[in-house]
């Protein structure tokens, strides 16, 4: 009993990482139709520039995450501006494309520049805090994590539903020719839109690095696979499908290595897809809309 | 309609062209290199290293320790009055790619070949070094077929190299657990995507049964897996006297940190992979007590030849050196003695007089290679104490 | 009159292919191609055969498939596993390749090929990875260490063979009535299927051949680079095979060749510089997308008419 409520606690903070990231992904699919292929590597960017703002700049780590999320946000809206819009009217395989030249882009500019290794997360920036409550170990990175995450959800949640700019995200999603008409500034609207999926992103990246110590140029690509599955599985357009998404994957995942085998780990998310797109492919929370000729 | 046409002609006849110029230039690095080295004066050794690519970080550091040993020989005068001239190639971590890398080598007439760093890429290096009698010096492959021809048992006559192969660590560690740790029980969970970590575990768990030890489990994470959370908390339940996790740093150090924050307090092992000052700073020095590895050497030593080599790569590179960095430092050093012994820079004696090398005084060992081309050296258990390596015991086979 | 046309059209072509096939066979056997050219030109036809398979996919049928190298791996496997563990002669191992290959392209096919767009390019590229780390675990094959020493039976003539069939089946495929019924489907699926035509169908026909032919190109890889191992066949490998067909445009069999020998160029010139080569090729995917989505030839191929203007004089 004891172990099944520790797996619980690991998966709820993997689903937290996998939840925000998920987020990113749901938010810029369900306004512009696209799989942004790059938004793991955004999550990678976000970690090194919070790794860099810990030990160049020497922030704390909450100042850190916040700058990240500041650098991402930007990222984030120039991706979308040089490599996206262009597209805005070509097919969506062309975009498809175009995201993963982005995401190799980003990865391979990263090794150029700091070399493949890892880059370690300085122990200093959250020192370890063990609470042992009834044998379970809960550790305040534990914590730290699902209740950020958390919290950057609420904010999210706040804005899409009680913002003018939230509600110019949900018109443009459900009708970008309608809004228009309504007087919303598209463009601005999807750029903001990937600000805040970046920024999101970003927030992961360095909860990533605070939690496992270490970033590489690499670290985003399996998170962010994962990440998309779980937003395809809440319903991919759809926010807290995400965030459920996220979570169900994390606690999925987690199971399977505790109980079943671990080799399989990796195929539970690949396995998830598959099995969603196949039986239910709008997810847990969407609606089937049907194909209009 | 005709300008399309004619655009489209043009671009072909373009791309023909190009293809001339790079194919000339592509060979043409070939004869560049013999232009500007007159042939007389140096010997080209050839490094053929993972330099992007999944293990990038081995090859890099792998690299400058072969690079740092270069230029100390050619500072004391060379070899055989000549200096080494160093040819880097990036194989990219793909065995296709190391295969047409050495080509490229063979055309700038390398007397040797150090690396590439793993089993797979070493065999496609293979073929080339076969057929153009070259030597190739393998600074850390370990799986066994590297040298020795599984279908016809026959040694590989130009491949050698300066590391243990897989049956020698596992079967170490599981004679240290059992013997010196006394473990009944042990569970092995290994890194499941790389052959050296399963060759390792398969060779533990042989001798551990062998020697009356009980495997609870095997368990696998693959490289660049970062929670192991949900599988230690599974081999916390099981509370086995001894867990080996054969691997990579990478993986290992957060592994380790895992483990110890989840409260598994029992001694954990693994092989050579574990060398690195990561693993200290990644996990840090309460995780890391009561862990061991098998090495081939211990970069805080204090052999006179190990000290030396550690500062002169610190002061060189800025970072500590790690097991990678010191093989292939000694890759380049028993090329040397080979060389010095056969008298001439010709491959095929070269590859004749390392066959025979009894007696090499490398940082990560004093070595003689064997009929296999591997080397017959000790090896020693490191420990972990408050973050600093400490031999723990040494076993000469 | 059109038929003797025809006849000398055809034996021009298969001159010309005599001619060029002799010429590389020469060169070789008197030693003027050395190894490291010989090493560039496998990887160059094997390239080809690649792009060509994966362009019918991707370019004449529409479907973003992002698993191509899922289907190398099987062929390379089965074709190994037929030679060096049964010790069969080569031309099993390559039949081996090529149906295990469509074997799965038709098993994966079914099922996926009823999703659009994204949604097929993430689950191909899922069912690639999966197909990666199964291999990683059968111990038959050595899992993650892989199968070394593979007999070097990949020659000029079976890769000149190899290539030529694969560019001549393609080509004649797209130019049939099937072909026709598959670029219906990528031009607009809802119609295609209103007027009748079994959308479904052609799409796993062009799925299995492109897949098949990924299989004989996985063949021929494992008979020459002497060691396979599931981690040669990742998800870079599938996207540097898309690298060359978008850039040869989706849609042309041509560009996808010229891609194909220039990416292989490209790859040779640039090996000191491996990390200036990947963002290369993220440059290269980006900037012709967004530039120039239609690639270098377009959906247009170089055929004989084209010659015939230039060197015939513009009508």
């Amino acid at each position: 009993m004891l172990e099944l409520i520790q797996q619980i606690v690991n998966g709820l903070s993997l689903g937290a990482i996998y939840a925000l990231i998920a987020l990113g992904y749901t938010m810029v699919y369900g306004i512009i139709k696209l799989i942004n292929f790059a938004h793991g590597d955004i999550m990678m960017v976000g970690g090194f520039v919070g790794f860099f703002s810990l030990t160049l700049l020497g922030t704390n780590i909450l100042v850190a995450m916040l700058v990240a999320m500041l650098v991402c946000a930007i990222l984030g809206v120039l991706i979308e501006k040089i490599a996206y819009r262009p597209l805005r009217t070509s097919t969506r395989i062309a975009a498809l494309i175009t995201a993963i030249g982005v995401s190799l882009f980003l990865e391979y500019t990263t090794i150029f520049a700091l070399g493949p290794a890892q880059k370690i997360f300085p122990d200093s920036a959250f020192p370890l805090k063990a609470y042992d409550i009834a044998g379970l170990s809960i550790l305040n990175k534990d914590v730290f994590v699902v209740v950020s995450a958390v919290v950057l959800m609420l904010v999210l949640q706040y804005i899409i539903k009680w913002t003018k700019t939230g509600k110019a995200m949900r018109a443009v999603s459900l009708d970008q020719e309608a809004a228009v008409l309504m007087g919303i500034s598209v463009d601005k609207t999807i750029s903001v839109t990937f600000a805040i999926g970046s920024a999101l992103a970003a927030a992961a990246g360095v909860m990533y690095g605070v939690y496992y110590s270490t970033v590489n140029p690499l670290m985003g690509i399996i998170p962010g696979l994962k990440a998309f599955v779980a937003a395809v599985l809440g319903g991919i357009g759809i926010v807290p499908g995400a965030m459920v998404g996220g979570f169900v994957i994390g606690l999925l995942e987690t199971m399977v290595s505790g109980y079943g085998n671990s080799l399989y780990r990796d195929a539970v998310a690949f396995g998830v897809l598959i099995l969603i797109l196949l039986i239910k492919p709008t997810g847990l929370f969407g609606k089937d809309t049907g194909e209009k000729v | 309609m005709k300008k399309n046409n004619r655009k489209k002609i043009a671009a072909l006849v373009i791309m023909v062209f190009m293809l001339a110029i790079v194919a000339g230039c592509g060979g043409g690095a070939a004869d560049n290199g013999d232009k500007a080295g007159d042939k007389t004066e140096t010997i080209n050794v050839g490094l053929n290293v993972e330099l992007s690519g999944g293990v990038a970080s081995y090859g890099t550091n792998a690299r400058d320790g072969a690079l740092l040993a270069i230029e100390q020989i050619n500072a004391e005068g060379g070899v055989l009055g000549m200096q080494l001239k160093p040819i880097v190639r990036d194989c990219k971590s793909i065995a296709d790619e190391a295969m047409s890398v050495s080509a490229a080598l063979v055309n700038e007439k390398i007397v040797a070949q150090i690396g590439p760093l793993t089993s797979g890429n070493v065999a496609g290096s293979t073929p080339i070094m076969m057929e153009n009698h070259i030597p190739l010096i393998a600074p850390a492959a370990t799986a066994v077929n590297v040298t020795v021809d599984e279908k016809t048992g026959k040694t590989n006559e130009y491949i050698f190299r300066v590391c243990f192969i897989d049956p020698f660590q596992g079967t170490l560690m599981a004679q240290f657990a059992a013997e010196n740790m006394e473990a009944k029980t042990a569970v092995i969970y290994g890194d499941n995507s790389s052959d050296y970590a399963k060759g390792l575990a398969q060779y533990f768990e042989k001798t551990f049964v062998e020697k009356g030890g009980k495997i609870l489990a095997t368990e696998g994470y693959v490289k660049d897996d970062r929670d192991f959370r949900a599988t230690l908390t599974k081999i916390k339940g099981m509370n086995p006297d001894f867990i080996y996790v054969p691997g990579y740093y990478q993986e290992i150090a957060p592994l380790i940190k895992q483990a110890r924050e989840l409260g598994i307090t029992a001694p954990m092992g693994g092989g050579d992979g574990w060398d690195s000052p990561d693993m200290v700073s990644v996990a840090g020095n309460e995780a890391l007590n009561n862990t061991y590895f098998t090495n081939h050497y211990s970069s805080e030593d204090k052999d006179p030849n190990v000290v030396q080599f550690v500062e002169a790569y610190q002061a060189k590179y800025n970072k500590d050196p790690d097991g990678f960095a010191a093989l292939g430092y000694d890759s380049v050093k028993i090329m040397v003695l080979g060389l010095e012994e056969a008298g001439e820079a010709d491959p095929g004696k070269l590859a004749a007089a390392l066959s025979n090398i009894t007696d090499f005084v490398g940082i990560t060992g004093n070595m003689s290679i064997d009929e296999q081309h591997n080397p017959v050296k000790a090896g020693v258990i490191i420990e972990f104490k408050d973050g600093k390596q400490v031999m723990n015991t040494r076993i000469q086979p | 009159m059109q038929k003797n046309n025809k006849a000398i059209r055809f034996g021009l072509d298969v001159l010309i292919l005599a001619a060029l096939f002799t010429l590389v066979q020469y060169l070789i056997t008197t030693g003027l191609l050395n190894q490291y050219y010989q090493i560039n030109l496998t990887s160059m036809c094997i390239n080809i055969i690649l792009a060509v398979s994966l362009n019918l996919i991707n370019g004449f049928t529409g479907q973003l498939s992002l698993g191509h190298a899922g289907f190398m791996a099987m062929g390379a496997y089965a074709s190994v596993i037929m030679t060096q563990m049964w010790d069969q002669p080569f031309i099993l191992g390559l039949l081996a390749a090529c149906v295990v290959a469509g074997l799965g392209g038709f098993i994966i096919g079914v099922p996926t090929l009823r999703l659009k767009g994204d949604y097929l390019a993430i689950a191909t590229l899922a069912l690639g990875e999966i197909i990666r780390v199964t291999l990683q675990n059968i111990d038959y094959v050595n899992g993650p260490a892989g199968i070394l020493g593979i007999t070097k039976m990949t020659t000029w003539p079976w890769l000149f063979g190899a290539t030529v069939f694969t560019i001549v089946v393609v080509v004649n495929l797209i130019n049939s009535s099937y072909g026709r019924a598959i670029i219906s489907v990528r031009e607009d699926e809802v119609a295609s299927e209103l007027m009748g035509v079994n959308t479904t169908k052609y799409k796993v026909i062009a799925f299995v051949i492109g897949a098949m032919f990924a299989g004989l190109a996985g063949a021929m890889y494992a008979h020459f680079f002497y060691i396979i191992k599931p981690e040669t066949f990742n998800f870079l490998k599938s996207f540097d095979i898309l690298v060359m067909v978008v850039l040869g445009g989706l849609g042309s069999t041509t560009g996808a060749i010229i891609a194909a020998i220039f990416i292989t160029i490209l790859t040779a010139a640039l090996q000191s510089f491996p990390a200036i080569r990947m963002i290369l090729y993220a440059l290269i995917l980006i900037i012709v997308m967004v530039y120039r989505p239609q690639g270098l030839m377009g959906n247009k191929e170089l055929s004989r008419r084209t010659f015939g203007r230039i060197w015939g004089g513009q009508k």
